[in-house]
């Protein structure tokens, strides 16, 4: 296994303020899969900044670029990238998981502008992806197609289906991305349910693989601008991410996963933790 | 009806471009002529429902409407989740294709006998649910569902079904239709689904030579289903029988039973449910077989009928 992650430049203040409207849906929630949001940050970053085709005034525009968040319970980092870009007001944030919000604790699509697919239950976004892959090949639109995945979440039978369907296909158009942070909810993935060699499963069902530090925003943007790897295969980018990202004592902890109930004092520690709330 | 249902995707896929094909692994060469000239909407996906509805789901999302094809048992118990949230959930206009609904694989066993297929698939919100009782019946539906825009479970039968629909009698998604009126009072109302509005029928002819009123209501959409019709039928019936190739929890014996619960008629007619019994079975043989052994055909339906009505 890489460890790419080792090196890992110091957090930008973007990445500190896509983190602060973390902690904001985590306030207004009270609750909140912590750490499982913050290691998707940069990868959501890299790709809603420099990477997908959208129009946050036209979420449904035919031609954009579809990305699929199937590990849903990471939707706090989706729905900071999307309120960062205008799909929503940020104070939509405010109203995480209220009675009438339009941010659950899992994406829905159709609740808020910009979510592709409702999510939460493990293991269907890549089967989603590869349907809306296949379609744009045979609209013959340019879309390209992004999944993010947990690493917990590819325990799940139902996404080596979907990369055999995918391999098969040769969707050029696709990309999986797995949010490879090493920990899932009961404890390290190579103690519940080793992955590896995880490239070499991606490699032989089809897909042409790169391993990335998930937090490098300069290394990210250098993986995703070569897309597709290979013309004639589906890409699949490993991006080694910790979860609980930028928060020092979240960090890599797996009590991080989840957590409900938050305090004004455990958000104030959240938020000092990223350099402050108004910083 | 299975023929006449794969060959309609083909005939509807010429001329409305949201038609895609996908089975699992079925019989070789099947809609050949449609992979022919159509081979990026036609897809044979091999053994893996759980990722076929996904995908299914995922181009619906972008304008397609799939018909998805395999053994019901398959595309019902063994997806459920991908049915649930990737169809259901986005209310997509997906078509699952269920061959071998009931008891039609009775010498394959338990593993293939699709017997609670329409209560899971009636669970959830979103769902329509069919059973149509001919292949002529299954052209009706077939057009029909182009301007559906909800997801369908289709039951297919075993084929070569006698034809007992009627082209005269229309045919409408969600609108049960009359097969045997007699407007008669305090007769018996029997209604069926699927093959077994053949046997009802024929069930209504033995009573009707010893002279006991009967009418059939043919329920082809057991979801959503039609409380219109049922409560204007069942009316004027001192007896209501629910007759169905299906476990007796959930299917249509449930759901008719509901809406005569909480639709109180004066007076309340009798109801007796005729299904399969809540166990496994245990016996091969074949389709006619089993449905004699739960007590579906004509003349048992007809003796039950007698019985109750003492």
């Amino acid at each position: 296994m890489s460890e790419v992650a080792s090196s890992t430049p110091p957090l930008d203040e973007r990445s500190l303020e896509l983190r602060r409207l973390v902690v904001r849906a985590l306030d207004g929630g009270k609750r909140g899969h912590i750490g499982s949001s913050l290691s998707l940050i940069e990868i959501l970053r890299v790709l809603y900044d420099d990477v997908l085709r959208f129009d946050p005034a036209r979420p449904d525009w035919p031609e954009r670029d579809r990305c699929i968040l199937s590990k849903g319970h990471g939707c706090i980092a989706l729905y900071a990238l999307l309120a960062d870009k205008g799909f929503f007001p940020p104070a939509e944030l405010d109203r995480f998981c209220h009675v009438d919000a339009i941010l659950g604790g899992h994406p829905e699509r159709g609740k808020a502008p910009g979510i592709e697919a409702s999510t939460g239950a493990l293991g269907h976004g890549l089967s989603i992806g590869a349907g809306m892959a296949l379609a744009a090949r045979m609209q013959k639109r340019s879309s390209k197609v992004f999944v993010i995945t947990g690493d917990g979440e590819i325990n799940e039978g139902s996404v080596w289906e979907a990369a055999l369907a995918t391999g098969k296909h040769k969707l050029a158009n696709l990309t999986v991305v797995v949010d490879y942070n090493k920990l899932q909810s009961a404890g390290t993935t190579r103690e519940i349910q080793d992955l590896e060699p995880l490239a070499d499963k991606w490699t032989s069902f089809g897909f042409q693989v790169r391993e990335v530090d998930g937090h490098d925003v300069d290394a990210l943007r250098t993986c995703f601008k070569n897309l597709p790897f290979d013309g004639a295969k589906p890409s699949a980018v490993i991006a080694h991410t910790i979860k609980g990202k930028g928060v020092s004592f979240a960090e890599s902890d797996a009590a991080w996963h989840h957590k409900s109930r938050l305090s004004d004092d455990v958000i104030a520690e959240l938020y000092a933790a990223i350099g402050g709330r108004d910083a | 009806m299975r023929k006449t249902c794969v060959n309609m995707v083909y005939a509807l896929a010429k001329r409305d471009p949201r038609i895609v094909f996908i089975g699992s692994d079925l019989s070789p060469g099947l809609l050949d002529d449609m992979k022919a000239e159509m081979p990026d909407r036609h897809y044979m996906e091999g053994v893996m429902e759980a990722n076929v509805i996904g995908m299914a789901a995922g181009m619906a999302m972008d304008g397609y409407m799939p018909f998805v094809n395999t053994i019901a048992t398959f595309i019902t118990r063994r997806c459920y989740e991908q049915v649930a949230l990737d169809l259901c959930l986005h209310n997509l206009p997906v078509r699952l294709i269920g061959n071998g609904g009931g008891l039609v694989y009775a010498p394959l066993g338990p593993t293939h006998l699709a017997i609670e297929d329409m209560a899971i698939m009636r669970a959830l919100p979103n769902m329509t649910v069919t059973a149509v009782a001919d292949a002529d019946e299954m052209v009706r539906l077939m057009e029909a569902s182009l301007d559906w825009p909800h997801p369908i479970y289709m039951r297919l039968a075993k084929g070569g079904d006698p034809i007992v629909s009627d082209a005269a009698r229309g045919f409408e998604i969600g609108k049960a239709i009359p097969m045997r009126e007699t407007g008669a009072s305090d007769g018996v109302l029997i209604v069926a689904t699927g093959v077994m509005t053949n046997r009802a029928l024929a069930a209504a002819d033995m009573l009707e030579a010893d002279g006991i009123a009967c009418e059939v209501l043919h329920v082809h959409t057991v979801k959503p289903l039609d409380h219109e019709a049922i409560l204007r039928m069942a009316a004027r019936a001192r007896l209501v029988v629910i007759a169905e190739e299906h476990t007796i929890v959930g299917g249509l014996g449930s759901a008719v039973t509901d809406v005569l619960v909480e639709n109180p008629l004066t007076p309340m007619p009798a109801i007796r449910r005729l299904g399969i019994p809540d166990r496994f079975a245990v016996n091969y043989g074949v389709q006619d077989d089993l449905l004699e052994i739960y007590g579906l055909q004509p003349a048992q339906i007809a003796r039950s009928i007698v019985d109750n009505l003492k």
